[in-house]
C-alpha cells in the first residue's frame, strides 16, 4: 500500500463512517419517527390508544407522538367512521399538514364506508385523501395496526424524493 | 297533582281533538296553535317541568303528513304525559317552545334538519348533525337511504350509498311494517 494512503487512513473513525444515498438516510430519519395526528372518530380510535399503551406501545416504531396539531404531524390516522359533515374538518386539518405527510385508513369504515351504507357517512376517506396504507378491520386489532405502520415504514423506504427533484430540475432545463 | 286532574285541568282550558290511555300512559292529542301556551301551562301550573323528549313522525301518503311528539315528564311526581300535533306539509312550521324549556332548542334543530319541519321563533334554527346548505331532509320516508348525489363547491359533496334501492330499503308507505319491510320484497324487485 503507498505511504500516502496509510497516512489518510484514521482508525479513530474506523466503525463511524457510512456511506449511503441521501434518500436512504432521509427515508430512514423519516420513517422511524413517525408523527401521527390521531383523527379518532369512533371505535377505532379506542384501539388506536390501546396501540399507543403499555402492551402494545407503538413507540417500538418510533410513532408513539401523538401530535394534536397537524402542524406537527406527518401521518394522519383516520380512525372512524367518516360523516360528510366531519369529512369537511378531516379535510381541512390534512390540508394543514406539512409535507411531506402519509395517511393511514383505520378499520372498515375509513377505508369504505364500513357498514354504514347511508346518506350520512363518506364512503371511504380516499374520497378526499390521498391513502397510502388500508388496515382492514372493525375494529382493527392494535397489532393489525403496527403492521399497517410497518408497510407504512416500508413504503416510505423506497420513496426517492431527492432523485424526483433533481429529475424534475433537469426536465425543467432542457 | 295526580296525572287524571293534570289531564282535566288541561282540558278545561284548551280544546283538546283525542285522548288515547294505553297502558298507563296518556296522550292528548291537541291543535298546532295552542302548542306554546298549552306547553307553558303544563310546566308553570301543572309541575312538568322536563321535556324528555320532542320527535317527529312522518306518515307519509297521508293527510296530515307530519306529527310532532312532545314528551313530558315531572320530576317531583314521575308523572309522564305526551302531546301529539299533526303537522300539514304545506305549512311545516309549529312554534317553538324552546322558551319554555331550553332543552328543546336543539330537539328541534334536529327536527328541522331530520324532517325539515321548521319552528317560527326558534333562536338559532341551523342544521344540527348534516352541514349547513345540504339540500335534503334525510328522515323523511320518501327519502332514499342511501342518499341522494349533491354538489356543493369544495368538499361538501355526497354520493348515493352502494346500497341505493338494494335489499335493505324500506318502503315509503302507511302499509304495515311487514309488508313494508325488506324481507317483504325479493331483491330484483
Amino acid at each position: 500500500m503507498p505511504e500516502e494512503a496509510l497516512a489518510a487512513y484514521d482508525s479513530k473513525v474506523e466503525g463511524n463512517i457510512i456511506f449511503t444515498k441521501l434518500d436512504s438516510a432521509i427515508n430512514w430519519m423519516r420513517k422511524n419517527s413517525l408523527w401521527p395526528m390521531p383523527m379518532g372518530l369512533a371505535c377505532c380510535a379506542i384501539e388506536l390508544m390501546a396501540a399507543g399503551a403499555s402492551r402494545f406501545d407503538i413507540a417500538r416504531f418510533g410513532a408513539e407522538v401523538m401530535r394534536f396539531s397537524p402542524r406537527q404531524s406527518d401521518v394522519m390516522i383516520v380512525a372512524g367512521t367518516v360523516t360528510y359533515k366531519m369529512a369537511l374538518a378531516v379535510k381541512r386539518i390534512w390540508d394543514q399538514m406539512p409535507e411531506p405527510k402519509w395517511c393511514i385508513a383505520m378499520g372498515a369504515c375509513a377505508s369504505s364506508g364500513g357498514m354504514y351504507r347511508s346518506y350520512s357517512v363518506l364512503q371511504g376517506i380516499d374520497q378526499l385523501l390521498p391513502v397510502d396504507v388500508y388496515i382492514s378491520g372493525c375494529p382493527p386489532r392494535p397489532e393489525a395496526l403496527i403492521e399497517g405502520l410497518l408497510k407504512l415504514q416500508r413504503k416510505i423506504d423506497g420513496e426517492e424524493s431527492l432523485t424526483d427533484q433533481k429529475r424534475l430540475l433537469i426536465e425543467s432545463f432542457s | 297533582m295526580p296525572l287524571s286532574e293534570s289531564v282535566a285541568a288541561l282540558e278545561g282550558k284548551f280544546s283538546v281533538l283525542g285522548k288515547v290511555e294505553f297502558r298507563g300512559e296518556t296522550t292528548l292529542i291537541v291543535r298546532r296553535e295552542d302548542i306554546v301556551e298549552i306547553c307553558r301551562f303544563c310546566k308553570e301550573s301543572l309541575g312538568f317541568d322536563y321535556l324528555i323528549d320532542m320527535a317527529s313522525v312522518d306518515n307519509f301518503g297521508e293527510e296530515p303528513r307530519f306529527e310532532m311528539v312532545y314528551e313530558l315528564s315531572s320530576i317531583a311526581t314521575n308523572d309522564h304525559l305526551r302531546l301529539k300535533l299533526a303537522v300539514s306539509e304545506d305549512e311545516p312550521a309549529v312554534a317553538t317552545v324552546s322558551g319554555i324549556w331550553p332543552t328543546a332548542n336543539w330537539h328541534e334543530r334536529e327536527i328541522f334538519d331530520m324532517m325539515g319541519i321548521g319552528f317560527t321563533g326558534h333562536p338559532d334554527l341551523r342544521r344540527i348533525l348534516m352541514w349547513e346548505g345540504y339540500p335534503y331532509f334525510p328522515l323523511r320516508k320518501d327519502f332514499p337511504l342511501g342518499g341522494k348525489p349533491t354538489e356543493v363547491p369544495e368538499v361538501a359533496f355526497t354520493k348515493a350509498a352502494p346500497l341505493e334501492g338494494g335489499p335493505f330499503v324500506t318502503l315509503p308507505s302507511t302499509a304495515t311494517t311487514k309488508d313494508r319491510e325488506p324481507r317483504a320484497r325479493r331483491i330484483e324487485d
